[in-house]
């Protein structure tokens, strides 16, 4: 159990310095890795929370599919690469107080409902078997409508992206 | 390990993303800053998957990934046919609709 926390706090560490990054640095390319950087160490917070399948699909989806498809975006809507000025909005520091009050009442409401209670320790590794016994029983609907909203993304993206 | 390590960590990393949502003036950056709060709802929705011993949050994690995918699909998509038509992707430009 001690190992597990190490790992936590080494990973949680990287993911935090991560996001601040991603969030302040001045140039869309370095945002564009930290933020790899940032959806790896979920990936490993989700294989801590047992929870294999969904991790290797962050890997595959996120930094595989929508990583290139952001590059792709910033290569395209810019003439050249490197630091940009403005990348920010004139009123950028409003957003200190909103996101740090945000996170008081956040840390606050957690503190008082969650306290000291502990996961559980014995649980084993959620099988992919038992994942998609689930996603095609009770969850199958939703997962039509999902595969609609994908065709339609698809669809939409093409149509948006053409010229004429 | 604490429930609520996860549910902080995942705090954090939403109130980051928020700050990048108000912040942020380039289009591309708001999208990134948008997966961050995304990925800090799935850590939420596994954390209490495994404290409530089921399989549903991680069915909702699968899916939030796949809504995910689409909707930086759709957004990079709008992104590109703005920068077409006014060579600059600023949010603050995009004032027309403004009453």
């Amino acid at each position: 159990m001690v190992a597990q926390n190490i790992a936590f706090g080494i990973i949680a560490a990287i993911m935090v310095v991560g996001a601040l990054r991603v969030v302040t640095v001045n140039n869309v390319v370095h945002a564009a890795l930290w933020l790899v950087l940032v959806l790896a160490g979920a990936a490993a917070q989700y294989i801590l929370l047992t929870a294999e399948f969904v991790a290797v699909t962050q890997v595959l989806v996120y930094i595989g599919a929508v990583m290139v498809l952001f590059l792709f975006g910033t290569m395209l809507t810019r003439a050249q690469l490197g630091k940009e000025k403005l990348l920010n909005n004139p009123t950028w520091y409003l957003g200190i107080p909103a996101s740090l009050l945000l996170l008081g009442v956040m840390i606050m409401a957690l503190t008082s409902s969650f306290g000291d209670e502990k996961l559980p320790t014995d649980s084993e590794l959620v099988s992919t078997q038992a994942i998609s016994d689930q996603i095609f029983g009770p969850y199958l609907l939703p997962f039509w409508a999902l595969s609609f909203v994908l065709l339609v993304a698809v669809i939409g993206a093409i149509v948006l992206a053409r010229k004429d | 390990m604490l429930v609520n390590q996860f549910l902080i960590l995942a705090a954090v990393l939403f109130c980051i993303g928020v700050y990048g949502v108000i912040a942020r003036r380039n289009a591309v950056m708001v999208l990134m800053s948008i997966e961050l709060i995304l990925n800090s709802v799935n850590i939420n929705f596994l954390a209490f998957a495994l404290r409530n011993g089921s399989i549903d949050g991680h069915v909702f994690a699968l899916y939030i990934i796949a809504v995910a995918a689409a909707e930086v699909g759709v957004g990079l998509a709008l992104v590109l046919l703005v920068y077409r038509n006014r060579k600059s992707i600023a949010l603050d430009e995009l004032s027309e609709m403004k009453g």
